[in-house]
């Protein structure tokens, strides 16, 4: 750890002002907080909202994973780990079970989240009644007062032009009855899994709004009777490993086009392979155990 | 019987400068109100006034609801002065672009107040939608085009049937037939008289326009400088104005 840093980066009255606010946030779950957004040593848009939130909530003893679409290895995920490497001497790792905060963008780790788990995620755009309702001042009073015929006008178009409910990342839902949110651009794939154990913490830096998802939250995506919530999802295993449960990522494999489909969560796929699944393009680790079979 | 709208001493000042002053009407189930005045005479201040839009600086504008009977909408809470006006009450702007969602398709614009009173069934959304294209003479094969699309009188006929969907009570216009060519116009007024006729509305419509009012009004308030110069029921008050001003304005027209 660089000790001309103060821990995580930020000074200690910023990470108060962060923490104030995130306290409201899971006090009001979905509900948009503002905050002082500050200047980070990278551009918006790197997740400077969740770098903020990931820095207020690391003590010493956390151990940090950081996931860009579900991978440790991305360019993005890299240097915010090595960032919070250097500036606050944390432990790492990319193990989704040893990890006590968890920083992403778009998406949610396939392993269960437990109790001790902090979620923090990058939200480029926080405000899901934005696409049709620009005014900012009118938003706030609709979520105020809980006008959110709008939110239901954006699916009907959906439909109207596609057939179906076409919108597939950052699906809003509704949080415990009041707020409706936008979970950030995770797959649709990943919005049952916000009713978990883990503490779900939203930051949006160049919109200075945090939000917040308390553990064991109702999380309900938005629909139709008629065209009910479908989180869609893999008609096949992963080539590597054959979960049939995970999101998969197409892969380009070589110069003619061949394909393969291979979990996006690189950690969740690991852990299947360590313990013996092979998927139909893999290879063998090491002989299947009983009870991993 | 109650009116279903009773207004009473609405004042508005822009700072300094008097928007609408004194003003009191009551109007009935089934009636409609025409207020006409040149421009810069206070009648949109006015309207904006009784929906909501804008806050008077005195005065009530009790409405009688469905629930609780006759309240002053102008001290209910927000939120229920809000539910009012997206159930109970429309508002037909004169330009579309105010009362339409311009990048949301015909058949969205219309489903939208039904969605925000809680219908979560698609297909009905959808079927009561394109039967308020059909009432107002819009092509069931527009129903996925955006507005923007659309001549200025279908616009004008969509934010109608946007409106009346949740089949309101009370309806309000400012200059509903404004920038139209006179053929559109006619054909406009044509189907509000129908509709209004059909759905039993009363309607506050403001208009610069006498050949409009003598169609759709029962009853006409004329307004100068922020005043009510003269009211009555429409046929008496063209024929036999009373006001100087409303002598005025009808000559004026019949010279034309
Ligand atoms: N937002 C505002 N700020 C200041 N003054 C205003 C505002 N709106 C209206 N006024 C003034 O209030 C008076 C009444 O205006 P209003 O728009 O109600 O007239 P109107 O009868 O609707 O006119 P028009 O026929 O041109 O639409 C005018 O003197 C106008 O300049
Ligand atoms: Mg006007």
């Amino acid at each position: 750890m660089n000790s001309e840093y103060n821990f995580a980066y930020l000074d200690e009255q910023t990470k108060r002002m962060i923490r104030r606010a995130l306290l409201k946030g899971v006090a009001i779950p979905g509900y948009q907080v503002p905050f002082a957004s500050r200047e980070m040593p990278m551009p918006y848009g790197w997740g400077t909202g969740g770098v903020q939130v990931t820095a207020a909530c690391l003590t010493p003893d956390d151990t940090l994973k950081v996931i860009d679409q579900g991978a440790d290895d991305t360019t993005n995920a890299v240097s915010i780990r090595k960032f919070f490497e250097k500036t606050a001497g944390v432990a790492v790792s990319d193990e989704t079970a040893k990890a006590t905060v968890i920083q992403t963008r778009h998406r949610i780790p396939e392993r269960d989240l437990s109790e001790n788990q902090i979620i923090v995620y990058q939200v480029p755009i926080p405000e899901p009644l934005r696409f049709l309702e620009p005014r900012e001042t009118e938003t706030r009073k609709m979520h105020a007062l809980e006008e959110y015929g709008l939110m239901h006008v954006k699916l009907y178009e959906d439909i109207a032009r596609h057939g179906h409910i076409a919108t597939s990342y950052a699906y809003p839902v509704m949080i415990e009855g009041r707020y409706v949110m936008d979970p950030s651009p995770i797959p649709k794939f990943d919005n049952p899994k916000m009713e978990m154990a883990a503490l779900q913490l939203f930051g949006a830096g160049r919109e200075q709004r945090i939000y917040a998802v308390p553990p064991y939250t109702k999380v309900v995506s938005l629909d139709f009777e008629d065209y009910p919530f479908e989180k869609g999802g893999a008609t096949q295993g992963c080539g590597l490993c054959d979960a049939q449960d995970s999101y998969l990522d197409e892969m380009i494999m070589d110069d003619s086009g061949a394909r393969m489909s291979v979990c996006s969560d690189s950690d969740y796929c690991r852990e299947r392979r360590d313990a013996g699944y092979v998927g139909e393009m893999g290879v063998p680790q090491k002989t299947v155990t009983e009870d991993a079979a | 019987m109650t009116p279903l709208l009773k207004v009473e001493n609405i004042s508005k000042y822009y700072g300094n400068r008097l928007g609408c002053r004194n003003v009191s009407f009551d109007l009935y189930p089934g009636e409609v109100l025409g207020i006409v005045g040149e421009s810069g005479s206070g009648k949109s201040t006015l309207l904006n006034c009784l929906a909501g839009h804008q806050e008077p600086d005195t005065g009530e504008v009790i409405f009688d609801t469905r629930v609780d009977g006759p309240k002053d909408t102008i001290t209910m809470p927000e939120p229920e002065r809000r539910m009012l006006s997206r159930t109970d009450w429309a508002f037909v702007h004169q330009n579309p672009r105010d009362g339409l969602r311009m990048s949301v398709s015909a058949g969205g614009n219309v489903g939208e107040r039904l969605m925000a009173v809680g219908e979560r069934h698609y297909g009905n959304i959808r079927s009561v939608a394109l039967d308020w294209l059909d009432k107002v003479e819009i092509s069931e094969d527009r129903v996925d085009d955006r507005p923007s699309e659309f001549s200025g009188g279908m616009q004008q006929r969509l934010q109608i049937a946007r409106n009346l969907v949740t089949a309101p009570r009370l309806i309000f216009m400012d200059e509903p037939t404004g920038g139209l060519d006179v053929s559109v116009q006619a054909r406009l007024l044509d189907l509000l008289r129908g509709l209004v006729r059909e759905l039993g509305l009363s309607a506050v419509v403001v208009t610069h326009d006498l050949a409009v009012v003598r169609l759709l009004a029962d009853r006409l308030m004329v307004m100068k400088d922020g005043h009510v110069v003269e009211t009555g029921l429409t046929d008496q008050v063209l024929d036999d104005p009373q006001h100087a001003y409303t002598q005025l304005l009808v000559s004026s027209v019949l010279q034309v």
